[in-house]
């Protein structure tokens, strides 16, 4: 094995097991495995920062709907009552548990928007490569705010809180909840068609052009 | 390739976690990865302490988690407290039976699992075990995978009690549990976080920290 060059660009270390080995050509839609543990290396998307603008553009719009329509209501004897998202969150405060409050409005409000909002402006930046340094630092945040991005289990969360009041009142279904449950479909998909190794080919180097290899990204 | 594995750290390299770039390290200062800034590390810092730290953390935080209540129903006829278990329990009914194994295993056997799982993967690691690294790896990832959907049960009383506020008529209050609970699921994922799966491959001899 040859001296490894670390300005060769299909160099990788395997995330899981630190096995270093060189990328193949991979043709679209194909994907890379490491050859010890088998943990993904890279998956070739086509044609992802379109796909990505697109879904993260209708994503935003779905958000802010789901976050400004009543999402479940509740009818007993002649009384209604509404709440949405934030109305959760509201509720915990009152409450007097602030920090789940605050731990629901990060998971179900926060870390999603900002999940979306660093994919839109990370795929605009980096159209025409080399993008500015803050694209890499917004790509930075989304790769640790995705974990955090819960709208799926929220989803699930609140079908369970429907069937347990159900047994006491009647409960109506918001439109909300039908945007969300379109969301979780939405968000799976831009973060499936996003080629975050792409994108960060595109990104101008922190450490500044001296270092940054001939190539300007695939 | 079927040669003896060249890790990245063995030949001076560490990828960044953050952006994947292989670089090597200059010496002296805290190094840098040159393309988006993150801390380069061969080996994720004090792995193993911080995650044992956190497993008996979350340990301890997951009985009161699961004593105390999480939900308080007030009507006109007095109150009455239910735990994380008595709600599994009370959902439990011909229709909606499934939904009541969902969050059983969401709420009680992810969590419980999850810190078993991260005690066995720091034991095998700390006694340099060379045995089914595939496997473990594998562990860890579906630990990473699942762990978030312990919120489900947080999300479930917040929107109860955000809803069910009919006073005073019947009315609902979350209890101290949530709190703990909540407790549990963030610091088990911080945990999952700290620990450095690239340790289950790493021998013995080969000892080198960052």
């Amino acid at each position: 094995m040859p001296e490894p060059n670390a300005r060769d660009s299909s160099l990788v270390a395997c995330p899981d097991c630190d096995l270093l080995q060189h990328l193949p050509p991979i043709p679209p839609a194909g994907s890379a495995h490491c050859a010890r543990c088998h943990a993904r290396l890279w998956r070739h998307k086509v044609d992802s920062l379109n796909r990505t603008l697109a879904l993260a553009v209708a994503a935003a719009f779905l958000l802010l709907i789901a976050n400004s329509v009543p999402m479940l209501g509740l009818a007993v004897a002649g009384r209604e009552a509404f709440t949405t998202v934030i109305g959760g969150v509201l509720a915990m405060w009152r409450d007097g548990r602030q920090e789940v409050a605050i731990l629901v409005l990060f998971t179900a409000v926060i870390a999603p928007a900002f999940e979306i909002a660093c994919l839109l402006a990370v795929v605009l930046a980096v159209r025409r490569p080399p993008a500015p340094a803050w694209a890499g630092r917004l790509l930075r945040a989304y790769e640790i705010l995705r974990e955090w991005s819960m709208i799926e289990i929220m989803l699930l969360g609140v079908l369970v809180a429907l069937i347990k009041i159900a047994e006491l009142a009647t409960v109506i279904p918001g439109l909300a909840m039908f945007v969300l449950g379109a969301l979780v479909f939405l968000l799976a998909a831009m973060a499936a068609v996003f080629d975050p190794r792409d994108a960060w080919a595109r990104v101008g180097w922190v450490a500044g052009a001296s270092t940054r290899p001939g190539e300007g990204g695939r | 390739m079927n040669a003896q594995p060249a890790t990245a750290m063995s030949l001076g390299l560490a990828g960044c976690e953050v952006c994947g770039l292989v670089s090597r390290p200059l010496a002296g200062q805290p190094p840098h990865c040159p393309r988006c800034g993150e801390r380069l590390h061969f080996r994720r810092p004090a792995s193993i302490e911080r995650c044992w730290a956190l497993v008996i953390a979350a340990l301890i935080l997951y009985l009161p988690a699961n004593l105390l209540p999480v939900l308080t129903t007030y009507t006109p006829l007095g109150s009455q407290t239910d735990t994380i278990m008595q709600g599994v329990v009370e959902l439990w009914s011909p229709t909606s039976w499934p939904l009541a194994i969902v969050v059983f295993v969401a709420s009680i056997t992810i969590p419980l699992g999850k810190l078993i799982a991260l005690a066995y993967l720091l034991i095998t690691v700390q006694r340099g075990s060379p045995k089914s690294s595939r496997q473990r790896v594998r562990l860890y990832r579906m630990v990473k995978f699942i762990g978030r959907w312990s919120m489900l049960d947080v999300f479930v009383d917040t929107f109860v009690v955000a809803l069910v506020q009919l006073k005073p008529l019947m009315w609902m209050a979350p209890g101290p549990g949530v709190m703990f609970f909540a407790g549990v699921v963030v610091v088990t994922m911080v945990a999952v976080n700290c620990f450095d799966p690239r340790l289950i491959w790493d021998l013995p001899q080969k000892e080198c920290h960052a």
